[in-house]
């Protein structure tokens, strides 16, 4: 374990950074010190990733300096602060996508003599990497950069750290898209960099991960540094009250209530309304799910399971290669989602910034995006009751905005992912499909949109939630189903899932197939 | 302030938000100024304002009100096919052909004109008509022909401009020059400003109403901004972007009469040639972002407005008219230059 004494790798001192009128972050002084693990923890907007990137050379601090080895040092380029051994893995990793893995891993670096470089060397260089770093399968060297789901992007992100003379490495909520086997991988890949004496920066708002890894754990509120605690001698509840600045125990003991609970008519509450028979795309085959009104389907499985796949099959979004989506009792002719949004299924996908978000309008633009037929008569849209509507879900699920036109690039990674929500949430349809929809979120925006999810179940709504984590799932489900390659390898019921029931559904017998994927 | 209005649950909310948000400052008067008028439309009115401050101060006729009437006029067709190609833009397409639809419906609509025993009333529709197909034409190779929007319409720019001159023979056709409604919508004038700015003014403000008001507007940003997202949120992108594009071809039609109607015959190519650029020289400096989802119809028309002035300023002045689009070049490129400094894009790899 460190001791104060060991000198610091990084100092950040006095950093200041504020946006048009927003004040991002305020004199924060912070140590990294090498051989740790620091965790950084903050309310959604807080101002973490804006540290990061200061941190990085992303962009220049208002007011303040970065000390590197005790000498001041200016980073005015990503490159500066990595030629320097400082590098940031982002929420959003930037990949190239007309390349393949190996290239983006060593993009800037690929072994270029004589302005040719040797493909064949370059894959089997990296493929000696992904086995070093316990991530073979996980990967294909040769795969398209613009083919890789969130974590297999992530995972390029972190095989460019290790793969060159890092002094300080940053993650920026690095297991949002992870599954928990690719999790624990990145866990031991963190220890081992640690004990070589990197220093490490961990930004997460997962709770268990941060008791799990962190040497110290520092909290920002609203761009100021609240404070630094050595992890063994605080708790989630000190935490928590440094992060909001009040005490929220209360905010942990709400638990879902589970459609059984309810007084709803149980001839309703039995009434399907989503029913897949024989989905097959490209990616799942022969898919048979039910969801009830007011039930909520938790969709378990590894990354690669082929979850986002099967809901982008059941919104239209991919074709059909064969069997039916049924809502109501009616089958959906398919052609493209805006059938599915007809017939009543929403469906909030995973990647917010492909995806769903429409980066250089406002706020307001984006969350009304999917009732606009609805706010509008005769075609113009009332922008009073617009207003009224995003005003609402604004402050329901706490997305931190100076206004409702701000334009949603400058909103933080959590903020935004409560926007791509509140857009579905807003629109009530008679069935949800979330993809990981707390992605990023902080633990009091989590425990709202949990509060949401039941508030719909209740109202007679079907969902389906995809998850990979598991505490989520097991928490909000009524039943779970759990994925493998692309077919339903199981099905719990709420009363007897536990996270090793799941994993060994999401794993069993196939393993060794479902890591080629 | 607040003591006017009825106690909305709204504007709780909206406390409440504000109060989680203690860091935001208000912002100053300035400020909220340019928020409102926009930074791109403060921007061009300077412009704007340097440039005819120049040109007045060297020839004063250029205030008298004949010629702000030319310059009106000179400038009503090509900004036409400005605010429309600026809705395409935003939609995230490109239509480069405006100009050749515009001739096409030019002949057709003196032909149809002298085919029908001088009725001009067929001669508008059946050019309108013709732009509206031209446009399905194009709409229909981007959609279903999967084919990207500038190479779709490069090869329609050829391909209409071909039939304009194979059905004219590549002659002016008809003469209309005699027919009172051709006159009217040339010469004529309501309330002292000529029909041709009208019908500029009367096509900008349907677009613009439509953009900024109406839920079509919305989804048009929302489909050039993202159409991954859009689709997602279950817009159905096919079928606007044939409408786009029809719309397109339809008021290139409607420039097509006014073409007609100014020489007095139909035009196959003279008189709308090279019109596809001015348009979309005008969109760019009026800041439609070409990569989509950002843009606006009264920028645009601004934009039309200084390179309007800047050209009749120029030649009033007497300035070689080689100079004249050297000037226009250069003003884009200054125009654009400042919007991308002052957009914060990240400056890495090849500009949007
Ligand atoms: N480019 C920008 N323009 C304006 N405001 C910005 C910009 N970037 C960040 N902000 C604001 O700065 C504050 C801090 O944002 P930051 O992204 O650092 O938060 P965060 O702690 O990483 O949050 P999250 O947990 O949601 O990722 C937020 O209020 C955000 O809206
Ligand atoms: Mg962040």
């Amino acid at each position: 374990m460190t001791t104060t004494s060991t000198p610091p790798t990084l100092v950040a001192e006095g950093i200041g950074k504020s946006f048009a009128g927003v004040h991002a972050l305020t004199d924060v002084t912070l140590e990294i010190r090498p051989g740790e693990v620091l965790a950084l923890m903050g309310e959604n907007g807080a101002g973490k990733s804006t540290l990061l990137k200061i941190l990085s050379g992303d962009q220049p601090p208002d007011t303040g300096t970065l000390r590197m080895h005790g000498e001041p040092v200016t980073f005015s380029s990503p490159a500066d602060a990595m030629a320097a051994g400082v590098r940031v893995i982002y929420q959003e990793p930037e990949i190239v996508p007309h390349v393949s893995v190996a290239e983006n891993v060593y993009i800037g670096r690929l072994p270029a003599t004589a302005r040719r470089f040797n493909r064949r060397a370059l894959r089997e260089r990296v493929r000696a990497d992904l086995e070093r770093t316990g991530f073979t399968g996980a990967i294909d060297p040769d795969t398209l950069g613009s083919r890789l789901s969130a974590a297999q992007r992530q995972l390029i992100e972190i095989l460019r750290a290790l793969t060159s003379d890092t002094a300080v490495l940053a993650f920026d909520e690095p297991t949002s898209s992870l599954s928990d086997a690719e999790t624990e991988s990145l866990f031991r890949l963190i220890r081992e960099l640690r004990e070589s004496g990197v220093a490490i920066v961990y930004v997460s708002h997962r709770m268990k991960e941060i008791f799990e890894l962190a040497d110290r754990i520092a909290v920002l509120r609203d761009g100021r540094l609240i404070g630094v605690r050595p992890a063994a001698e605080t708790d989630e509840e000190e935490l928590v009250r440094m992060m909001v600045g009040r005490d929220l125990s209360s905010m942990f003991q709400r638990r879902h209530t589970g459609a059984a609970d309810q007084p709803v008519a149980s001839t309703e509450s039995r009434r399907p309304v989503l029913e897949l028979r024989g989905v097959t795309s490209d990616d799942v085959s022969d898919v048979d799910l039910v969801v009830h009104a007011g039930e909520v389907v938790g969709l378990a499985g590894l990354v690669g399971a082929g979850r986002s796949e099967l809901a982008r099959a059941v919104v239209g979004d991919v074709p059909l290669r064969g069997g039916q989506v049924v809502v109501n009792g009616r089958p959906l002719r398919l052609r493209t989602p805006g059938d599915a949004v007809a017939a009543g299924i929403g469906f909030a996908p995973e990647e917010r910034k492909a995806d769903a978000l429409l980066m250089h309008r406002t706020v307001r633009d984006n969350l009304s995006l999917a009732v606009l037929d609805r706010l509008s008569r005769l075609r113009f849209v009332r922008t009073r009751a617009e207003r009224e509507l995003v005003d609402r879900y604004v402050e329901q699920l706490r997305v931190r905005t100076p206004s409702p036109e701000q334009q949603i690039r400058k909103l933080s990674g959590g903020n935004q992912q409560k926007v791509v929500l509140a857009r579905w949430l807003a629109r009530r349809p008679d069935v949800l499909i979330l993809d990981e929809p707390t992605r990023g979120v902080d633990v009091g925006a989590k425990a709202e949109i949990y509060a949401i999810i039941d508030e719909l179940a209740a109202s007679g709504v079907a969902l389906l939630v995809i998850s990979s984590e598991l505490p989520e799932v097991l928490g909000l489900s009524d039943r779970i189903v759990v994925m493998q390659n692309g077919r339903i390898a199981g099905e719990l019921d709420r009363d007897e899932a536990t996270e090793e029931r799941i994993l060994a559904l999401a794993i069993a017998d196939h393993a060794a197939e479902g890591a080629s994927r | 302030m607040t003591g006017t209005r009825a106690p909305l649950p709204a504007q709780t909310s909206t406390a409440a938000a504000d109060a989680t948000t203690p860091s935001a400052r208000r912002p100053s008067p300035l400020h909220r100024v340019l928020e409102a008028v926009g930074v791109t439309n403060v921007s061009l009115l300077i412009a704007l304002a340097l440039v005819i401050l120049v040109i007045g101060s060297q020839n004063a006729d250029f205030f008298r009100g004949s010629n702000l009437i030319v310059i009106g006029t000179a400038v009503a067709i090509s900004g036409l096919l400005a605010v429309v190609q600026t809705v395409v833009i935003i939609a995230g397409g490109l239509d480069i052909s405006v100009g050749s639809v515009a001739g096409l419906a030019s002949v057709a609509s003196a032909m149809i004109f002298t085919a029908t025993g001088s009725t001009a009333v067929l001669g508008l529709a059946g050019a309108v008509l013709i732009g509206l197909l031209c446009g399905l034409v194009n709409g229909a190779i981007i959609v279903y022909g999967r084919v990207n929007p500038v190479i779709a319409t490069l090869a329609t720019l050829a391909a209409f401009k071909g039939i304009a001159q194979l059905i004219s023979n590549g002659r002016a056709q008809g003469y209309t020059g005699s027919d009172p409604i051709f006159i009217f919508l040339a010469r004529g004038s309501i309330l002292g400003i000529p029909t041709l700015i009208w019908v500029l003014l009367l096509v900008a403000g349907l677009l613009h109403v439509m953009l900024k008001y109406t839920d079509i507007g919305r989804k048009i940003y929302a489909l050039g901004g993202n159409d991954a997202a859009a689709r997602l949120a279950g817009i159905n992108i096919n079928r606007y972007i044939l409408a786009i594009f029809a719309l397109a071809g339809m008021v290139a039609g409607i420039a097509g009469v006014l073409i007609t109607a100014r020489t007095g015959s139909g035009q196959p190519i003279s008189g709308s040639e090279g019109l596809e650029l001015e348009a979309i020289t005008a969109a760019a400096l009026g800041g439609t972002a070409l990569k989509g989802g950002k843009g606006s119809i009264i920028s645009t028309l601004l934009a039309v407005l200084l390179l309007g002035v800047l050209i009749n300023g120029m030649t009033l002045l007497g300035v070689n008219p080689f100079w004249q689009n050297v000037a226009k070049g250069t003003l884009l490129v200054v125009a654009v230059v400042i919007q991308q400094l002052r957009s914060g894009e990240r400056r890495v790899g090849i500009p949007q």
